[in-house]
């Protein structure tokens, strides 16, 4: 704040950004009343997504993606822990950074989201009717996928790339050679099954050795076009927070994925390796984890007009395309000035041989002034990312001052100011990276709390920061702490989801191998060694409720859900069973444990989940027999 | 609709609240079966069933979805979760009875039959994603079982 005041003490100064006066009231939501908004959090390093309601900003859920969760059994169980399984072997962690909502043209349509996996390339799709994820995809010949997943306007395609450029494939080389090309990123192409939403890597577009930071595609006008900012152009590979911030430009990827199509069908692609597992996770069935092999290639070369680098200032992070499709934003977070390029005047000279520079790998390199549509001088310090209200209006988020930016489209004039508490990243309107925001809510996602809240030791809980942006002047109206690290946020109008949120999962529809349908099917069933329970709850009791195995016993529970009711799972969880967390069970779910049958005794079993009157009678016992 | 809407959100809890309010309604004043009582329809969306002869097709649908859905708290002999079964058909009209398949939240939140078993039973009926139709066959198969 005090770097506002001294250096870039605009007109308004942060001062006037002050709390709405009335503001406890704007987000109060009485007992029984619901919030307006349904705002979907990453999670930074939980891997998990978050989900809250606007304006309360009451925590509702989190739901588990790229990180195992001990609350609900996710990764552990032999129905989810399939979907953790990579390349690599199982990975139970991972850093979820952005959050995607699915589109029809251009506009939320409430179906899917989709996340990132950044540590171990990985895209995951979230289901908005159950609310769990349903898919995860490995990214092959990446590492580090950090820009992702970016949907076209229809989401045809989700866009990934490469954060860590690395030898494609893998090989170990000198670490120095990163500065003699040997080091490559790729663009990636993962196609979404419109009525499915199952996901496919259709095409990988090798790219010159840089680090890949985020993307938006385009929309209306511009739908062809992805646009993915590239850092350390300089290849730097010691000392990178020096090194890749030399060049007083970076560039700016624009990516025409139309055309990468019309070259991938017109065989100009060619087979590449890369192995990567698909995992998938049918409704109420043990997820099917693939593994595939090779990948189709496309090198620039072979494709004209496929991509072109548009420069700029320095260091660019975010890219956001405005509604209209005309205007891409960058947020270069060393560079004074919101650089913003245009459309129209790309494709006006992104083919004439005057407005290029030179060219990467193939890559014609235009001028930074062909394109330019004008700039935001001063905006802040480090701006980064853009969202919009749909009103003409642009926000951008500056990391080291600690500001939101409000500034006009066209004429490049800044309106307000909106301190952040304290080094923002990501910012979120609802709708706001869409064709058609909401433009009522913002929320800052913030990477320090420092002096906000009761402290609880060293670290302290991230945070994000709720504004009214639906008058003339943005107001803040509250913050809160968030799970992990609040990184990125879609905002989703509450009407287009909770009328079709699932309540159960019908019993008739339960197709898992190992249901039961009702108790005078219970029973245990010994295959040699193997052993398996095939086992009903309902409120308050489980059938069979004794059990005999064998020390040693290799058991499977295969616990189904008999009710049909409402926000009535049961939990089910072993005394003393190592492997394995409490498992929570929806109505008319299957869910396995598998335990290793340990030294003869008695060991009981019971529900976690206070589910009635005679909640804590759910118990019963387990003999190990030696 | 709204506070039922309400006690359906916090159903987990909402059988200890609804016993205590069965108790304390019972310590008022207890409700006597009576004759009207007995007649009574239920709360719910059956108002009106007319029973014909026995409809064996009927009734043996009514069995699997009374095996998949019911059987886990019901035996037609005994109390186990809930109570016995037999001779249902004889003590409830059939209204009551498709509407205690249908709506048993409030059921045992407005009438006294149904408040009374609760009070009794201590485990709040749990509504089985049953369809209307189903009630219906689920009906039968108990007809049919009070005939035996």
């Amino acid at each position: 704040m005090i770097l506002i005041g001294l250096g870039y003490g605009c007109k308004n100064g942060a001062a006037t950004a002050a709390l709405a006066s009335d503001a406890a009231k704007r987000v109060y939501v009485a007992p029984g009343e619901k919030d307006e908004v349904y705002a979907f959090l990453s999670g930074g390093f939980s891997g998990q997504m978050s989900v809250y309601g606007i304006p309360s900003t009451r925590l509702f859920k989190i739901i588990p993606v790229f990180s195992v969760f001990p609350e609900n059994g996710y990764g552990y169980d032999e129905e989810t822990k399939n979907m953790l399984r990579t390349t690599h072997g199982y990975v139970p962690w991972d850093d979820s950074h952005h959050i995607e909502a699915s589109m029809t043209d251009g506009k939320q349509d409430g179906r899917w989201l989709f996340l990132n996996a950044n540590n171990t390339p990985r895209l995951a799709r979230i289901d908005l009717r159950s609310f769990e994820t349903k898919e995860i995809i490995e990214i092959p010949n990446s590492a580090g996928n950090h820009a992702s997943p970016f949907a076209t306007e229809n989401t045809e395609y989700l866009m990934a790339a490469t954060r860590f450029s690395v030898p494609i494939p893998q090989a170990s080389v000198p670490i120095e050679n990163f500065s003699k090309g040997d080091f490559k990123g790729t663009v990636s192409m993962v196609k979404v099954d419109p009525k499915s939403g199952r996901l496919s890597l259709e095409l990988q577009i090798l790219v010159p050795g840089f680090d890949y930071d985020l993307s938006h595609c385009g929309k209306g006008k511009s739908h062809d076009w992805c646009f993915f900012t590239s850092y350390n152009s300089e290849q730097a590979y010691k000392m990178i927070e020096v090194g890749a911030s030399k060049n007083d430009k970076d560039y700016i990827l624009a990516f025409n994925w139309v055309r990468a199509k019309q070259c991938l069908d017109q065989g100009k692609a060619s087979n590449f390796g890369g192995e990567y597992y698909r995992n998938y996770l049918p409704e109420n069935q043990p997820a099917i984890s693939e593994k595939l092999s090779g990948v189709k290639m496309l090198q620039p070369k072979d494709c004209p007009g496929v991509m072109y680098y548009m420069p700029t200032p320095k260091s660019p992070h975010g890219t956001d395309v405005d509604p209209t499709g005309e205007y891409i934003v960058g947020g270069g977070k060393l560079a004074t000035v919101i650089p913003v390029h245009s459309f129209s005047k790309l494709m006006e000279v992104k083919d004439k041989p005057e407005h290029r520079s030179g060219t990467i790998m193939d890559i014609p390199i235009l001028k930074y002034e062909s394109t330019l549509a004008g700039e935001v001088k001063k905006p802040c310090l480090g701006p980064l990312h853009t969202e919009f209200d749909g009103k003409g209006y642009a926000y951008t988020s500056c990391f080291v001052s600690s500001e939101v930016v409000k500034w006009e489209l066209g004429t490049w004039e800044v309106e307000q100011h909106l301190p952040a508490y304290y080094s923002v990243g990501h910012l979120s309107i609802v709708g706001g990276s869409s064709k058609d925001p909401y433009g009522k809510y913002l929320i800052a996602l913030n990477k320090i709390t420092k002096d906000r809240y009761l402290p609880v030791g060293m670290e302290l809980p991230q945070s994000a920061q709720l504004y009214d942006i639906s008058g003339g002047k943005a107001e803040l109206l509250s913050d809160f702490p968030t799970v992990g690290e609040p990184h990125y946020s879609q905002m989703i109008p509450a009407k287009l989801l909770m009328d079709k949120a699932a309540k159960i999962y019908p019993l008739e529809e339960n197709k898992h191998p190992y249901a039961i349908k009702n108790e005078k099917d219970a029973r245990v069933v010994r295959e040699g060694n193997t052993v398996r329970v095939y086992m009903t709850q309902i409120r308050s009791h489980f059938k069979p409720d004794t059990i005999e195995v064998r020390s040693g016993d290799t058991v499977f529970f295969h616990v189904t859900n008999l009710e049909q009711d409402f926000d009535i799972p049961h939990g089910f969880a072993v005394g003393g069973a190592p492997e394995m967390p409490n498992l929570l069970i929806m109505p008319g779910q299957t869910r396995t444990f598998k335990w290793k049958a340990p030294k003869p005794g008695i060991y009981p079993f019971y529900c976690t989940d206070f589910c009635s009157a005679l909640h804590q009678e759910m118990q019963q016992y387990i003999r190990v027999l030696p | 609709m709204k506070i039922i809407k309400n006690i359906i959100k916090f159903g987990k809890i909402a059988p200890v609240l609804l016993g205590l309010i069965a108790f304390s309604y019972c310590g008022k004043e207890k409700p006597a079966e009576t004759e009207s009582s007995v007649a009574s329809k239920g709360v719910g969306p059956v108002s009106s069933v007319t029973l014909g002869t026995l409809n064996e097709g009927m009734a043996q649908k009514g069995k699997l979805n009374f095996e998949t859905k019911c059987s886990a708290c019901h035996k037609f002999e005994e109390k186990v979760v809930g109570p016995a079964l037999k001779g249902v058909t004889e003590r409830r009209t059939p209204e009551w009875i498709m509407n205690m398949i249908l709506n048993p939240i409030e059921m045992t939140q407005k009438d006294p039959i149904a408040q009374e078993l609760l009070a009794e039973h201590l485990t709040q009926m749990t509504f089985q994603n049953v369809q209307e139709s189903e009630a219906r066959e689920i009906l039968e198969y108990l007809r049919k079982m009070d005939k035996k």
